[in-house]
């Protein structure tokens, strides 16, 4: 059970951000600091249960009692206060870093890059961040209380409707990791992940610049493509550089590059693509997406296909 | 005028007051009214003025108020504590008991307040954010 948490993409003690080294050594630093003091305590508690008789006196015990029992704590707890509290002031950011506004929806994220004055980019269940850089998460949601976690990187933070929560972090270390939601919210809530890609910044530069390009002119005349629009998948979702733009489902533009499917459930294979988009409520209970048991397989597949083409 | 009457004023005013229940609790009062005024002034001061306050004198002085309070609670009871008397416990139902318990219960109150009131006005001073 205890190895569970021994993973390096999604745990609080693989740290790949400044919030969470600091909480990482606050843990081992705490940690032992209490194995210390359990063993003085132990040390104590034997020394009186096998002192001679006469060897202790009330004295003695009263003082022990005011400075162990006292000032001891006091002190330390003082110490751990001043060291702790530096910690959990939020962490400056200046007004053009980057910002990444989350919304957190049932039961997937939709992710929109703000980086000064061009339009948003649009994208969904994956965050890309550069590394060194300060990055602020403007958070919210659309119908319930969500939570942004990405153990590795920082502390939780709420995703509440109609409140935009601010989360400022900044990534150490390049990797791929994991967020997840951490505020249970329907019956998904365990199955509403995203993947956390954090680069190094010229490779994040680029990349920024690569996913505003449309999707290429040859992969919007395939079958996929044809049967994506008679389905009626774009009334709710949108790939940049077609006619679609809807912003109901999580953006699909460059779906072929994203390292999981329905939002950290499967692996986003073409058979699994295909089989999400005929019953999504048997991977995902509660989805809002509806299901088409009525799809022949082979149109599902040509839809999949297309979407892995996207990138 | 009796000697003991003589005596009796000649005694030190902190001497001549006597801790009582009420006294007693007068430590975690103002523990527990700074604790109040900490996220009132908090809350009041942030929306106010959307900020938060470079140098909070108002809270600072609370704070200071809260501990002279604690304080000099404290030295009262430290001094009434040093009745002569019979080491602790203090649990015989005479005159002489019944003051230095309830001298020592406030003296170490007033330290847990004391401790109380710094730990909450730390976590503002430190912090010094709105959000």
């Amino acid at each position: 059970m205890l190895l569970v948490g021994c993973n390096t993409h999604q745990s609080a003690l693989a740290p790949f951000g400044v919030e969470a080294r600091e909480t990482y050594w606050l843990t081992w630093s705490l940690s032992a600091g209490a194995v210390l003091i359990a063993l003085l305590v132990a040390v104590l508690a034997w020394r009186a249960t096998h002192s001679s008789e006469g060897a202790l006196n009330h004295k003695q015990g009263m003082q022990l009692v005011l400075w162990l029992g006292g000032v001891f704590p006091t002190v330390v707890l003082t110490g751990l206060l001043l060291f702790a509290l530096p910690q959990m002031r939020p962490m400056a950011a200046a007004s053009n870093d980057l910002t990444i506004r989350v919304e957190g929806e049932q039961f997937w994220w939709h992710v929109q890059y703000e980086d000064g004055t061009r339009t948003p980019l649009l994208a969904a269940n994956e965050v890309r961040i550069p590394v060194g850089r300060t990055v602020v998460f403007d958070l919210t949601a659309t119908d319930v209380i969500h939570s942004f976690w990405i153990p590795g990187l920082a502390g939780k933070m709420d995703m509440i409707p109609g409140r935009t929560n601010r989360l400022v972090v900044k990534a150490e270390k390049a990797g791929t990791y994991r967020g997840v939601c951490t505020e249970f919210c329907g019956l998904s809530h365990a199955l509403m992940a995203f993947d956390v890609i954090a680069m190094e910044p010229d490779a994040f530069d680029a990349w920024l610049e690569a996913a505003r390009r449309p999707v290429k002119a040859a992969s919007r005349t395939t079958s996929g493509a044809k049967l994506f629009s008679d389905y009626g998948c774009n009334a709710c979702h949108a790939v940049r550089g077609t006619e679609h733009d809807a912003r109901i489902g999580p953006d699909l533009s460059r779906y072929g590059t994203r390292a999981s499917l329905g939002a950290g459930t499967l692996e986003p294979t073409a058979e699994n693509t295909a089989a999400f988009i005929r019953d999504a409520d048997a991977f995902k209970p509660g989805a809002r997406m509806p299901s088409y048991p009525s799809m022949p397989a082979d149109h599902a597949r040509a839809i999949a296909a297309w979407l892995k083409e996207l990138k | 005028m009796s000697d003991s009457e003589t005596s009796r004023q000649r005694r030190k005013w902190h001497e001549r007051l006597r801790v009582t229940l009420w006294t007693l609790i007068v430590p975690p009062t103002a523990w527990a009214a700074h604790f109040l005024f900490s996220y009132l002034w908090a809350a009041i001061s942030c929306a106010k003025t959307d900020s938060f306050a470079k140098f909070p004198v108002l809270f600072l002085a609370g704070t200071l108020m809260a501990l002279i309070v604690i304080l000099v609670s404290g030295w009262i009871a430290w001094h009434q504590e040093r009745t002569p008397g019979d080491p602790p416990p203090h649990q015989d139902s005479t005159e002489i008991d019944r003051l230095r318990f309830l001298a020592k219960a406030t003296l170490l109150l007033a330290g847990l307040s004391f401790v109380g009131v710094v730990f909450t006005a730390l976590p503002v001073i430190f912090i010094g954010d709105c959000r």
